[in-house]
């Protein structure tokens, strides 16, 4: 963990993000809070469907619309709400002050276009370069991610390039006008296992010597572990546990995150099956009445089902949402 | 891409003959007889006989097929039944005067039809999306010889400031360049459009459903993602790769405009290859028909060549250089 004394950088408070379906609204991001500093990495881990990717694409108010609408919050970055910020006003800060490198990295860049073409674009429109300037810059940023043979890269087109080289085009594109806040979104799930560990690496790297933020996404909480300050874990829309890493890997205080760690295989040890959580992510049409993860609980009792539990401390920047504190904390 | 082209060509040159053959004898299948013009009380049937036997019309059909098929591939056409003169001269007055028609209505269709077809997709929903959806049926359903019609007693009839018919005005050949060229595209408004609109219409559709197939791709959330206005993310990103189908399309519409042609030459006098063609099949004028038949294919044939050309050109993910790419 970074300094306590670290400026924060981007303070979400109760995010609300809507998408309209044939069934009715569903909430996917139902009253996010969390905050990131300058410079920290930051880990957003949660299953598929839990409204992380959705959290983030709010934040740069990329949400397809329609079907989905940001109906409610903040998110404060560098003194202002992006919120509440005009659409040209927004456009300065994607991929300016905050950039986002996705998943799939051949569905993420254009098929017509040259790679070198696409981080060349981003530059010259935020930092009012001219072609040439503008497509050496790209060069550099392309030498930067360490792409072999950067000059002649640049006139390759996505189809051309391997699934690793393609992602580090994204990160190129990314980093390239020095954003405060990088947003991966899983960055790695797409690429083979031994490029998965390159691309991290290549990150890690890339974010000390910058020296901006990172909010990494990811459902696996292996790749959280070696990386990140700070973990956040999502359930079903919402914050479940936020806590600094090792204190989360060490006294996990939510049922749902002892089951995310249960399910890592451990090096030494021997089992015939790794734990799993039991059931499925609900529905977000029908949620279980009180906590949401009530369902799948091992540890349920009778006041899981009766109201939401709200965010209860547990020690110091580590909070849960599991009415298990609120007995421990009333006694 | 030279290689493929080659190929084509050679493919092309098969399948051209394939299609003659098939007219030539679909030609003489249909009832009636070049013969039949000569009919006539004064003309006696010996005179009939031996006019025939000089046109080699009495020959077996086979034979006939081979001899014409000798000379067509030598590059003779044959002489006109019904005028009496080289076919080759004229095809040579016809097919400019069509190129000109169906160059314009080509130009025409995919102009407005691109440009309706990004506007409905960028203002999906809205009033004008609905309005050319509707507009764009109705026009598509409109028969052209009765829109052509329709055009003309409005804009010639009634507010007389088009013309009706014929390529240039009578006596236009004493006016300067710019005058004359004005007179010109001033009897081209009315049949190009009446040719154009319909394929304009269609192209449009398909533009709309293929800027919309595109907006949902993730490279457009990557290029919203950079900062860049929309303006940008439409023009640039997601144009070039909803264009890409839409080159297709133009040159499999290449056949409908030149059949279109046929009737759009015979409401307006225009004396191009679909008037010449009309009044040969009446004729039974076999060496025009074969010979016109032979250059309609041609062009359709040339129209997909170029559109897979283009299709390369926009689509770097395709390269024609192995047989049958670039579709």
């Amino acid at each position: 963990m970074k300094g306590i004394n670290m400026e924060t950088l981007l303070r979400i408070e109760d995010l609300e993000t809507v998408f309209r379906s044939d069934d009715g609204e569903v909430k996917a991001v139902d009253g996010v809070s969390f905050e990131v500093g300058e410079g920290e990495m930051v880990g957003l881990v949660g299953e598929s469907g839990c409204g992380k990717s959705v959290t983030a694409l709010s934040i740069m108010r990329l949400i397809p619309d329609p079907p989905g609408r940001i109906t409610g919050g903040v998110v404060r970055f560098g003194g202002r709400d992006l919120l509440s910020l005009s659409e040209k006003e927004m456009r300065k800060v994607r991929g300016n002050e905050i950039s986002i490198v996705f998943q799939e990295p051949l569905s993420s860049l254009n098929p017509v276009f040259t790679c070198g073409e696409q981080v060349r674009e981003a530059i010259a429109l935020h930092q009012k370069l001219g072609r040439r300037a503008s497509k050496e810059k790209a060069i550099e940023m392309l030498r930067l991610v360490r792409m072999p043979d950067p000059e002649k890269r640049y006139k390759s087109y996505p189809h051309q390039m391997s699934g690793g080289m393609r992602q580090r085009v994204m990160i190129a594109m990314a980093l390239s006008c020095e954003p405060k806040l990088l947003i991966a979104d899983e960055p790695s799930t797409a690429l083979d296992v031994s490029v998965q560990a390159q691309i991290m690496e290549l990150m890690l790297s890339l974010r000390e010597s910058m020296e901006m933020a990172v909010l990494l996404i990811t459902h696996d909480l292996a790749v959280v572990a070696q990386m990140v300050d700070r973990v956040i874990v999502m359930y079903a829309g919402v914050v479940v546990e936020e806590a600094p890493l090792g204190s989360l890997f060490e006294r996990p205080a939510h049922p749902y995150t002892e089951g995310l760690l249960g399910s890592i295989p451990k090096l030494g040890s021997r089992v015939d099956r790794l734990p799993s959580i039991e059931g499925s992510v609900p529905d977000p049409l029908r949620l279980p009445p009180g906590c949401r993860f009530s369902d799948r609980c091992p540890k349920r009792f009778d006041r899981c089902t009766e109201a939401e539990p709200e965010m209860f401390t547990v020690s110091s920047g580590h909070r849960s949402r599991c009415w298990l504190l609120a007995e421990s904390e009333g006694s | 891409m030279l290689r493929f082209i080659a190929i084509r060509l050679v493919q092309s040159a098969v399948l051209v003959l394939i299609v003659l053959t098939i007219t030539f004898f679909l030609l003489h299948l249909a009832p009636g007889d070049p013969m039949a013009r000569y009919f006539h009380p004064d003309i006696s049937p010996e005179t009939v006989q031996m006019i025939k036997e000089r046109l080699g019309l009495d020959k077996p059909l086979i034979e006939q097929y081979f001899r014409w098929i000798g000379s067509f591939i030598r590059g003779d056409f044959g002489v006109s039944l019904a005028y009496n003169v080289p076919v080759r001269s004229l095809l040579a007055d016809a097919i400019p005067n069509t190129l000109r028609l169906t160059i314009a209505a080509l130009l025409l269709h995919i102009v407005i039809g691109v440009a309706l077809g990004i506007v409905s997709a960028a203002r999906r929903y809205s009033f004008f999306d609905r309005f050319s959806t509707v507009a764009a049926l109705f026009i598509y359903s409109i028969p052209s010889f009765w829109l052509g019609l329709m055009l003309i007693l409005l804009f010639s009839l009634k507010l007389g400031v088009l013309p009706s018919s014929h390529m240039q005005s009578i006596g236009a050949e004493q006016l300067s360049g710019i005058a004359l060229f004005a007179d010109r595209i001033r009897h081209l408004v009315l049949p190009a459009f009446v040719l154009g609109i319909a394929s304009a219409a269609s192209i449009a559709r398909y533009m709309r459903g293929s800027m919309l197939d595109v907006l949902r791709e993730d490279y457009i959330r990557t290029a919203r993602a950079k900062g860049l206005p929309e303006g940008a993310v439409f023009l640039k990103h997601a144009l070039k790769n909803a264009a890409i189908p839409i080159v297709t399309i133009i040159g499999l519409s290449l056949p409908f405009l030149l059949g279109g042609a046929v009737v759009v030459e015979k409401i307006f006098s225009w004396p191009g290859m679909g008037r010449l063609t009309v009044d040969a099949i009446y004729a039974r004028d076999y060496p025009v028909v074969l010979a016109v038949n032979f250059v309609v294919a041609f062009m359709v044939i040339s129209g997909n060549l170029l559109a897979d050309i283009g299709y390369a050109l926009l689509d770097p993910r395709i390269t024609l250089t192995r047989r049958g790419a670039g579709r």
